[in-house]
């Protein structure tokens, strides 16, 4: 038949040419559409094209206005086919609904289908569909009947959906069979876009499912499956149903109609046996009824005809799915051989796909082909070669890792793909990262700019993570400094970007690990970088980064002092930055020592993100008048509030001196230059605010890791990485020989030279070695990876202010308050030092001041040692402490800065104060993790609504939920009642009511409810500053949770 | 599920496009050209299956065509269609039209597009497949051309008759 067709076919060219011919004589050439049609093929460009269709588009619209319906079916016809071409023609479309609504049998049939092809399921339009359809369903006439089940099954709006349901489901009684099919799919297809609405009718579906009509029967499973797949225990006691049905088909036991290709019905076949695979998966019970029937359909379907395939393919995939049963899983590995061996590339496809599927239960059967998959590699087919190294990544290990990787690469470079190139450089990433080796560099440039930004940021990470083995750290960063110094000094402009930036962020972190470098050379190399015009400003950022952790002074300062000046005057802002930092710290050698410390020095970071060590600088400005730092969604209030009158100029208005706005406009690039100048390269903080588009998790993590985990990797894995491949033992090499011997195609001699064998044997030395030991059972044990090392968890006690303060900490703090440093930084930073004295001193009077404290200046006195190591100039511990009290007691402070952590210190301070008062004289700071000083406030709902009316401060947040389902919300209020000692006043469905109170007589409420998976949680109180310090608390109670 | 099934020619003219997912009119355009260019420059003797773009859903999707002389058929499905069944069910397709339009060739497909749809109609209904089986096809179709011909509106018996022969 096909043979016919394709005779037919080609004698199209000759039709198409439009000479008169006879063959076009049936056409009807006269007809409107013929002249469209002829004339569109007549034309040569896109833009003839355009006129025309536009042309026919108006006199359609002319047309289709009047009256005259005569035309109306040829009219949609035409808009049809210019809608196809990619012309719209919304004016047709109300005219297609009409037609469906009021024409003939047969011109309804035409304004069904142009609805259907031209409207969607959201489409507004269709809304006026709703009553004919229902017409249509009530009709007596069958061909109506159908016509709108097959709208409604292509799209029907579904809040529409209850109005036609019980006619639908009515159908399904229908005495003719074919509307019961369709009633059944229009059912299915409701069950996918609103399964809540049929949910009533699962038994229905289950009469449809033994349907004395097999059609019937068949339009069910596709609902089958899909429930199954959703909830395969629901439908555990079906299986058996399954299993007879299937026996019935594969004993031929349907009508003869059913038959294809005298293949009785093996799309139902198909069907069947997904379902089985889906109900027989993780059941050994379920899997035991359906073996029988299993290998009677292997037996079965033994015809050499592309559907019997089919279903040795399904039934191939539903043995190892299923629990296993030997004679089986045997007769299954052999339907596969029987695939992957197959001359036709359609089965090899689905061989190699089977093999894919099959291979982490077996490895043996991919040794058994080895050679077919060798084959494979160098099809002619990209869609082959793909399927095998996705085979090939599924049997990757540490031994012949290197060769699968360099089959990838050669693939990738041939590859024009874009979507294939994605996936599959993923793949090699990962690969490269779970089996180092050098192949990055490659990755790299193949992949270019295409990949995905977590894989260089995560190679990143690898390398300066680094292994169990500091030495093999070494070689590597080594090999890494050595290949891209020669990749810079060959033809660097042909680099993807991301590539450049991984290379100049190596350079910049290892390149002192290799002696005989003078930084000179780099830092050339790199500033012929910046000069290339191709060069993306991001990379510029990078290389700028670079050259700032090179830099040491003495000979290269020439070539820094150029590039910087290049770039402070840049327009870019984080360039200009980057600019100003290489500036200062290449002119100022202490500081630099500081600030970037060369990683033999490692000491652990903490990143201490509550930002503490501002605290000082933040309660000075704020003491020197700076505006209150206000959390945005506050601020977006305030703006919504304010907008009827004003608009958005006076939002962010606060004084500006350089020691608010630093801290509040963090937005603010030029400002922003300083603090993050200082802190960069070294601390989280600055990119938050300024850098967007750097992307500098690798980065921030070189001096933040403590030695490494002292684990010794296996020392043939160290030479491995080293010596790739080549390098085999006799003994391995006996083993990879005896697996050639194994496969059922031509065996290469062990003694053959050919260098494609080699690489084969190479490729299936780990499998071949191990195969019947280890990789039969789990997968291979840690020795053969390198063991990542564990990310440092941060302490939650560490993050107090008690806690050392690190370098950058204490290097901030130091630059701020003192004045020798101070030269380096702006111009304004001059004036805010000057205002400190100032500010100290309405800090502390402010303190003085306050009525309700008993004399605070003495509390220092009463403060243990590890307090006042807070920070480490004489001054500051005085001046942050008394500013904390004073942002307690004056409730005026309001930094971003402190909101986060700091209330840690805040509330410290408090509980001593607290304590103070109460003439108890043990200050406990043995440990740093005080708790909030909460307690419970019981209310009753009806207090707690006039309190929440009352109250005047507010914020809001989302926050983690505990748990899933319906008892999430009250398993996380427990935890704060728990942890925070909330008293919860009433849980109401979604939402819960809680009150607490700080001390005696500070109240805050607080209202939570669940939304979209997170808590949503308003708090109010009358001190201003207690909502965002509980939410804070809650924020870490959750989180330790 | 089938996503979409997609008939162009040899120079990547569509001639016949039916979604049965919603996509936005320039994405489908897009997907055509996208498909076209992927299926046109692959031989006749590679295998008839591709790993979906990126545009119409990722690797969950394939496209599964056949070719024809001067016709591409392609159907874009997800993976919980069989590979081999709907390459058969491309050839029950295209079998049915050559039956119903005695020796089917591309102009017939051009000029009379509306009744490749409704035979369509009756293979793939809302993404599903309704009926494999051709004669069953063309047993649907002929009803509703006795129906064309009469050109009257033809009322439940006759019909009901018509199906049963």
């Amino acid at each position: 038949m096909s043979d016919v067709v394709e005779k037919t076919l080609t004698a199209l060219p000759s039709l198409l040419s439009l000479d008169p011919q006879p063959g076009s004589a049936k056409l009807s050439s006269t007809s409107k559409l013929g002249n469209l049609i002829r004339g569109i093929t007549e034309l040569t460009s896109k833009h003839e094209e355009e006129k025309l269709i536009q042309h026919e588009l108006a006199s359609i619209k002319d047309q289709v206005s009047s009256p005259n319906t005569s035309m109306m079916k040829e009219l949609m016809v035409r808009a049809i086919y210019c809608e196809s071409l990619g012309y719209e023609a919304s004016f047709t479309y109300i005219h297609a609904i009409k037609l469906a609504q009021q024409g003939t049998a047969l011109e309804k049939r035409v304004g069904y289908l142009a609805v259907s092809l031209f409207l969607n399921e959201s489409h507004e339009l269709l809304l006026l569909l709703v009553n004919t359809v229902l017409k249509d369903l009530q009709s007596t006439n069958l061909i109506e009947v159908c016509m709108a089940l097959t709208v409604v099954s292509q799209m029907f709006p579904k809040d529409m959906i209850p109005a036609i349901l019980p006619l639908v489901e009515e159908k399904l009684n229908h005495p003719k069979e074919i509307i019961r099919r369709k009633a059944v799919l229009a059912l299915y297809k409701f069950y996918l876009i609103a399964p809540n609405q049929v949910q009533h009718i699962h038994n229905k579906f289950r009469k449809a499912l033994c349907d004395k009509d097999p059609g019937v029967m068949t339009a069910s499973l596709h609902i089958y499956l899909q429930m199954i797949q959703e909830n395969p225990e629901g439908y555990k006691d079906l299986t058996a149903s399954f299993v007879t049905i299937l026996k019935q088909v594969v004993g031929g036991k349907l009508p003869m109609d059913f038959n294809y290709h005298s293949v009785p019905a093996p799309w139902l076949q198909i069907q069947l046996l997904r379902i089985l695979a889906l109900l027989g998966k993780n059941d050994q019970s379920a899997s035991a009824v359906m073996y029988e029937v299993l290998d009677e359909s292997l037996r079965r379907a033994e015809m050499n005809h592309n559907i019997t395939y089919a279903i040795l393919y399904e039934c191939v995939k539903c043995i190892y799915t299923i629990h296993p049963k030997s004679d089986l899983l045997e007769k299954a590995a052999k339907c596969i051989g029987n695939f992957v061996l197959s001359p036709k590339i359609n089965l090899k496809y689905l061989g190699l796909k089977a093999l894919t599927y099959v291979v982490q239960q077996d490895p043996r059967l991919a040794l058994q082909h080895q050679m077919t998959i060798i084959e494979c590699l160098d099809h002619s087919d990209l869609i082959i070669k793909r399927e095998t190294l996705e085979l090939l990544f599924r049997i990757t290990n540490a031994q012949n890792v290197v060769v699968i990787v360099e089959k990838m690469l050669e693939f990738l470079r041939v590859n024009t793909d874009d979507y294939t190139t994605i996936d599959l450089v993923g793949k090699v990433a990962e690969l490269a990262e779970k089996y180092p080796s050098d192949t990055m560099s490659t990755v790299f440039s193949v992949g270019g700019d295409m990949m995905q930004p977590d894989i260089p940021n995560s190679f990143l990470k690898l390398l300066s993570e680094g292994f169990d083995s500091v030495e093999e750290d070494r070689k590597l960063r080594l090999f890494a400094v050595d290949s891209y110094i020669t990749l810079l000094q060959k033809e660097p402009g042909k680099l993807p970007q991301r590539f450049l930036q991984v290379i100049s962020w190596v350079l910049g972190e290892y390149s002192h690990l290799k002696d005989e470098l003078e930084p000179t050379v780099v830092l050339k190399l790199l500033a012929k970088l910046l000069d290339m015009k191709h060069t993306s400003s991001e990379t510029k950022s990078w290389i700028l980064m670079a050259m700032t952790k090179l830099c040491e002074g003495g000979a290269e300062v020439s070539v820094v002092r150029e590039v910087s000046e290049t770039y402070s005057s840049s327009m870019d802002t984080v360039l200009r930055q980057r600019a100003h930092e290489l500036q200062y710290l290449s002119q100022d050698s202490e500081l630099r020592a500081k600030v970037l410390l060369r990683d033999n020095g490692l000491r652990p970071l903490e990143v201490d993100s509550s930002l503490s060590f501002l605290d000082g600088f933040v309660s000075e400005a704020l003491a020197a008048g700076a505006a209150p730092y206000k959390p945005p969604h506050q601020r977006q209030e305030e703006l919504a509030q304010a907008k009827a009158l004003s608009l958005e100029p006076y939002g962010l208005s606060l004084p500006m001196s350089m020691s608010s706005c630093s801290i509040t406009d963090r937005q603010s690039p030029t400002l922003l230059s300083m603090s993050s100048g200082l802190s960069g390269d070294s601390a989280e903080i600055s990119h938050k605010g300024g850098s967007t588009s750097l992307k500098l998790d690798g980065v921030k993590r070189v001096w933040g890791r403590e030695g490494y985990l002292p684990q010794r990797a296996a020392v043939e894995e160290a030479a491995q990485v080293e010596v790739p491949c080549t390098l085999r033992s006799p003994s391995q090499q006996g083993d990879a020989d005896s697996s050639h011997s194994q496969t059922p195609t031509s065996t290469p001699t062990p003694t053959e030279p050919d260098p494609e064998k080699q690489q084969l044997a190479s490729l299936f030395f780990g499998l071949s070695s191990q195969s019947s030991v280890c990789l039969m059972g789990k997968p291979e044990p840690t020795p053969h990876r390198f063991r990542r090392k564990a990310k440092g968890v941060t302490d939650p006690t560490s993050s107090s202010l008690i806690s050392t303060p690190s370098n950058v900490e204490k290097l901030l703090c130091n630059n701020l308050l003192d004045s020798n440093i101070a030269s380096e930084l702006a111009v304004s930073s001059a004036k805010q030092i000057t205002e400190l004295p100032q500010g100290l001193k309405t800090a502390s009077s402010a303190a003085d001041e306050d009525p309700d404290r008993p004399k605070d200046l003495c509390l220092i006195s009463h403060l243990p040692a590890e307090l006042s190591e807070l920070c480490h100039s004489e001054i500051t511990p005085l001046c942050t402490i008394q500013s904390i009290l004073c942002a307690v007691n004056s409730c005026q402070y309001r930094g971003d800065v402190l909101i986060q952590t700091p209330f840690n210190h805040l509330h410290q301070v408090t509980h001593v104060s607290a304590e103070l008062k109460k003439s108890t004289q043990c200050l406990s700071f043995a440990h740093s993790d005080v708790t909030f000083p909460c307690r419970p406030l019981t209310v009753s709902t009806e207090e707690y609504g006039t309190m929440w009316l009352s109250f005047s401060h507010d914020t809001k947040q989302n926050l983690t939920l505990i748990g899933d389902g319906q008892e999430a919300l009250t398993a996380t209020l427990n935890v704060l009642k728990q942890k925070l000692q909330l008293h919860v006043v009433e849980i109401i469905g979604q939402e819960g009511i809680l009150s607490c109170r700080l001390l005696q007589d500070q109240p805050c409420l607080m209202h939570c409810r669940v939304h979209a998976g997170t808590l949503a949680v308003w708090l109010r109180s009358p001190v201003p500053d207690l909502p965002d310090c509980l939410i804070y608390h809650c924020q870490r109670a959750l989180q330790e949770y | 599920m089938i996503k979409a099934i997609l008939i162009f020619n040899n120079h990547g003219k569509p001639r016949l496009i039916r979604f049965y997912q919603y996509f936005a009119e320039d994405m489908q355009q897009q997907i055509i050209r996208e498909t076209f260019h992927l299926v046109s420059k692959r031989d006749d003797n590679v295998c008839n299956f591709l790993e979906g773009g990126s545009l119409i859903g990722g690797s969950d999707y394939k496209l599964i065509y056949r070719h024809y002389a001067t016709l591409y058929f392609v159907f874009c499905v997800d993976s919980s269609e069989s590979e081999l069944g709907i390459l058969d069910l491309i050839q029950v397709f295209v079998e049915t039209l050559d039956k119903c339009f005695e020796n089917v060739c591309e102009l017939d497909l051009i000029f009379h597009m509306d009744k490749v749809h409704y035979i369509l109609q009756e293979v793939v209904m809302g993404g599903m497949v309704l009926e494999t089986n051709m004669n069953e096809i063309v047993a649907q179709v002929e009803v509703q051309n006795r129906m064309e011909k009469s050109e009257v509106s033809v009322q439940c018996q006759p019909v009901a008759e018509l199906i049963s022969g």
